[in-house]
């Protein structure tokens, strides 16, 4: 398994103009393995940590060090990255381009060489995994709906086979079915071809049901990284950062106002009623 | 990219606080005194002034810098064009079918300066510290007249303001499709022409696709706010001309008397273009 290490980052946009912005401070990160959130406020950081990633951000101080080895030693390993961390970004269908379906999501793999057959091989393959049907490939990507878009870059992106498998806010203007189905294929892309994944979100219901271990941002800073129960346990403090925390944390904490304690653990719905009905049980 | 071209600099100085129809009459006239540069000694001049502008400007130099990375292409062009091609009378540099005169040099970097003293200038004027707003409203205002004759002012001036309002979202918009299709293995600075056009298709297709679904987003709010024309229009901001601006254009007059006294009286190198 494959991890990227971010050492001491530091992102600066427009340096030494009045747009300066200081978009990441002293990032120390490993990532590598799992399903992993990236939580946080709309300008915390984490839409440009992931840029970082690929190396379509270079940071202005620091390291990103793919394997051990640093990205922007050499140019050629800046490209590589964009294969073995492969970025879905935000609101992806604005990417679409090709003619037909089949030829948006070759896109990638074509630019990274591969044979016709091997092309095509991860094309059928990458469709499966995003939930395309093999109906819909030999027609217009622009005819689709917003959902069946959005599915088709995510595909355009996992047809590349990454290591990293990047999601900037994979389900961002979604309806719940969608979310849930789009969500659902990512989860089963990570069981599958165990890649690592990382999702960039603020739904923290989303996240509590789908991540392995979560990374909370603020200004810029890395503030919680542990696993769901070890960050959402600390829901005063998520508060406080004006992040939200999942509504099934709400209640288990309004319950134990009330003197029904169920531990501060509680972020699914499914363990909160495990608890709740043990709690029942004992009284 | 860079996004520094065609940007609004905020800030509050003089220039800042003229009025945008005074700024538009301003730098038509700024513009005809660096064509009426003709010598070395009359550049000096137009260069101090736009330097002064600069300075009263207040805007960073980095971003003055940063516009005029577009035009570093064209005016590299033009230099060599000058550089070989001149024939002058001082014969500098006699290789093979080279010939470099000494003209042709001067002739080369006036051409030069002419050029980023004309960006520097209007951008100066017109796009760092004016707001589209202001210009296109400015630039109604002044035509007005023309509106008697038939000539729909209101409704080229409406067209501008979207235009100019878009041009940073645009900008913004192909960086985010650049860098998508960047993740996605494209590569826009390797191979032939052929091959490098080629690889714009991606970038300019959804680029297109996102304008129009933007453009009938607009229309639709539009007709929503029951936006019918001009006719019957009043303004949010009334422009009120103030003695600075008949004193900023005064000056940009005088500067212009000069440079023709200049022209006349201190022949130095001339520029032939």
């Amino acid at each position: 398994m494959s991890e990227i290490v971010l050492k001491d980052v530091n992102y600066i946009y427009n340096k030494g103009t009045p747009y300066e912005v200081h978009a990441l401070r002293d990032i120390n990160l490993t990532l590598g393995g799992g399903i992993i959130g990236i939580i946080g406020h709309t300008g915390s950081g984490k839409s440009t940590l992931v840029q970082l990633l690929n190396g379509l951000a270079k940071p202005s101080s620091g390291k990103v060090l793919f394997d051990g080895e640093d990205l922007w030693e050499k140019p050629e390993r800046v490209r590589a990255a964009r294969f073995r961390a492969g970025l879905v970004m935000q609101y992806p269908e604005y990417q679409l381009f090709a003619s037909t379906v089949y030829e948006d999501i070759a896109f990638g793999p074509r630019n990274m060489g591969l044979s016709a057959d091997e092309v095509d091989r991860r094309v059928r393959l990458a469709a499966e995994f995003a939930k395309v049907s093999p109906d819909v490939m030999e027609r217009s990507p622009f005819d689709l709906s917003g959902g069946q878009k959005r599915r088709v870059a995510l595909a355009g992106v996992i047809a590349m086979n990454p290591e990293f498998l990047v999601l900037d806010e994979p389900a961002a203007g979604l309806d719940p079915g969608s979310r849930r189905f789009i969500l659902g294929g990512i989860k089963e892309y990570r069981k599958k071809s165990g890649n690592s994944v990382i999702i960039v979100s603020h739904s923290m219901e989303d996240m509590a049901s789908y991540c392995d271990r979560i990374i909370v941002m603020a200004n810029g800073r890395v503030i919680m990284d542990g696993s769901c129960a070890e960050v959402f346990s600390r829901s005063l403090e998520l508060i406080g950062l004006g992040l939200d925390v999942p509504q099934v944390t709400h209640i288990a904490s309004a319950l134990r106002e009330c003197g029904i304690d169920i531990g501060r653990d509680v972020y699914t719905v499914g363990y909160a009623a495990e608890k709740l009905d043990s709690f029942c049980k004992k009284a | 990219m860079d996004v520094a071209f065609g940007q609004y600099c905020e800030g509050d100085s003089l220039l800042h606080r003229l009025d945008p129809r005074a700024k538009l009459i301003i730098s038509i006239l700024y513009i005809v005194v660096i064509f009426l540069a003709k010598n070395v000694f009359a550049f000096a001049a137009v260069t101090v002034a736009t330097l002064a502008m600069i300075f009263i400007s207040r805007i960073p130099k980095v971003i003055i810098a940063g516009g005029l990375k577009p035009i570093l292409f064209i005016a590299m062009f033009t230099a060599v064009f000058n550089i070989f091609f001149f024939k002058g009378e001082t014969l500098l540099v006699d290789v093979w079918i080279i010939k470099i005169y000494l003209e042709g040099l001067i002739n080369a970097g006036l051409i030069v300066l002419r050029i980023v003293l004309l960006l520097i200038s209007t951008s100066l004027l017109l796009t760092y510290t004016t707001t589209p707003i202001a210009l296109t409203d400015g630039l109604e205002q002044l035509l007005s007249p023309l509106a008697k004759i038939g000539i729909p002012i209101h409704d080229f001036s409406m067209m501008m303001t979207i235009a100019l309002r878009f041009i940073p979202t645009l900008i913004e918009e192909t960086d985010k499709i650049m860098n998508a299709q960047k993740a996605r293995g494209a590569d826009f600075s390797s191979g032939s022409i052929i091959k490098r056009v080629r690889a714009l298709i991606p970038i300019i297709i959804p680029l297109f696709v996102s304008a129009f679904r933007r453009a009938s987003d607009l229309a639709t709010a539009m007709e929503c706010r029951c936006y019918t024309g001009g006719k019957g229009r009043t303004r949010m901001n009334v422009l009120h001309a103030s003695p600075r601006d008949f004193v900023f254009t005064f000056c940009v007059i005088c500067l212009g008397a000069g440079v023709i006294l200049i022209n006349i009286y201190a022949p130095g190198y001339s520029v032939s273009m």
